[in-house]
C-alpha cells in the first residue's frame, strides 16, 4: 500500500524564485526611471526646508545649482562648522560666486544663456547673511532669476 | 538572470539620486536703481521685519507667523481708493489703494534663520496666490496656480499654452507680485 502513502504534515514545498528575475528587473526600471545620475557629490549638509507655494523646475539644462551649509563630519575638522558654499566639487568663497556664475553661464547654448535660473539649495539651519551676499554676487553678475529649492510640505514645520 | 539584475539594481541605487527640483521662484532686482524717483506712500507700502530670533514685525507691530498670510491678503486686497472693482477688503483709508499700487517689503536680520526666511516667502507668495486663485475662480473656474503650472510645463501642447499665456498675464496683471527686499541690515 505504499503507493497511496501520505505526505507527511509540514513538509512544506519550496517557495519558488522562479519570478525573482521579475520582482528584481521592476525594481530595477522603477529606479532607472525616477532617479538621476549624481553630479556631484554633496560635501555639506544639505537638508533643505519646506515650502507649499512651490513651482517645478523645468528643463533641467537651464539650471545653475550653488549649494550651501555646513560641512559634513568628514570635511569639519579641515573646514569647521561655519555653513559654506559649494560650487561643483569644491568649497567657495562668497566672492568666487560671481566668477562661477559667468564661467557656467559660458558653457551654455548661446540661446540659453539668458533664460538660466540659478537654484541655490540651502541648507535650512544656515543664516541669511551668507545667503544675503551670495544674493548681491548674482546681482552683480545680472543673473536675476533664483530658486529657492524646497521640499514640498507644509512650511510651518521648518519652525521646530 | 536574479543576479545580473541585482547587480544592476545595486548600480543604479548607488551612482543615483533622487533629484528635488522645485521651490520658490524669485526674481533678484537689477543692480542699477531706476531712472526716476517715484514717491511712494506710506500706506501702500507692507514693511515686514524678521529678527535673528525668528519674531516678526509686520505693520510696527509684533505678529505671529501664522498670522501673516492673512494680514497680507487683507493689506493687498484692501483697495482703498475706490478704483479696484474685484477686491472684496475693507477698503480701509489707511491701507493700501489698489492691488497695483500696493508693495510688500521684506527686511531680513544677518543672522536670521534660512528657514524662517523661507517660511515668511512662502507666507507671502501664499498670500498672492490665494487672491489670484479666487479672481482666476472667478473669471476661468479654475485655479491660477493649476493655470500657471500648466502654462509652465514644457509638454503642454503649445496651442494650449497660447491660450493660457493670455489668462496667466491676465490674472497677474490684477494682482501683480511686488515683494522688495531691501539690503539686510547688520544690528
Amino acid at each position: 500500500m505504499a503507493k497511496f502513502n501520505k505526505k507527511k504534515d509540514g513538509d512544506l514545498p519550496a517557495v519558488s524564485t522562479a519570478s525573482l528575475p521579475d520582482i528584481v528587473f521592476m525594481l530595477l526600471f522603477f529606479f532607472m526611471t525616477v532617479t538621476v545620475m549624481k553630479d556631484s557629490s554633496l560635501m555639506v549638509d544639505n537638508i533643505l526646508p519646506n515650502a507649499s507655494e512651490i513651482k517645478k523646475l523645468e528643463k533641467k539644462d537651464r539650471v545653475i545649482y550653488i549649494y550651501v551649509g555646513k560641512p559634513t563630519s568628514q570635511y569639519q575638522k579641515v573646514f569647521g562648522t561655519e555653513p559654506k558654499i559649494q560650487l561643483n566639487d569644491k568649497f567657495a568663497n562668497v566672492s568666487e560666486v560671481g566668477d562661477y556664475i559667468l564661467q557656467e553661464r559660458a558653457k551654455k547654448p548661446q540661446e540659453l544663456q539668458n533664460v538660466l535660473t540659478t537654484a541655490l539649495k540651502v541648507d535650512k539651519n544656515a543664516n541669511m547673511g551668507l545667503i544675503s551676499d551670495i544674493k548681491q554676487q548674482l546681482r552683480e553678475v545680472n543673473a536675476l532669476k533664483i530658486n529657492y529649492t524646497t521640499f514640498e510640505g507644509d512650511a510651518f514645520r521648518n519652525l521646530q | 538572470m536574479a543576479d545580473i539584475a541585482f547587480l544592476l539594481l545595486i548600480f543604479f541605487l548607488v551612482t543615483t539620486t533622487i533629484e528635488t527640483d522645485a521651490g520658490l521662484d524669485r526674481m533678484l532686482p537689477p543692480m542699477e536703481p531706476p531712472e526716476d524717483n517715484v514717491v511712494i506712500k506710506q500706506k501702500n507700502i507692507f514693511t515686514v521685519n524678521i529678527n535673528k530670533n525668528g519674531q516678526l514685525l509686520v505693520e510696527e507691530e509684533l505678529l505671529d507667523l501664522k498670522g501673516l498670510r492673512k494680514a497680507a491678503m487683507d493689506f493687498l486686497d484692501n483697495g482703498g481708493d475706490g478704483t479696484c472693482n474685484y477686491c472684496k477688503g475693507a477698503r480701509d483709508e489707511s491701507s493700501s489703494d489698489n492691488p497695483t499700487k500696493a508693495i510688500i517689503s521684506l527686511k531680513n536680520d544677518r543672522e536670521t534663520q534660512y528657514s524662517t526666511y523661507i517660511t515668511v516667502q512662502n507666507e507671502l507668495v501664499g498670500a498672492y496666490n490665494e487672491l489670484r486663485n479666487r479672481e482666476a475662480q472667478r473669471l476661468f473656474n479654475r485655479n491660477f496656480t493649476e493655470m500657471e503650472a500648466e502654462y509652465l510645463n514644457p509638454e503642454t501642447p503649445s496651442r494650449i499654452r497660447e491660450e493660457l499665456k493670455d489668462k496667466v498675464k491676465q490674472i497677474q496683471d490684477l494682482f501683480p507680485q511686488k515683494l522688495s527686499e531691501a539690503q539686510t541690515s547688520t544690528n
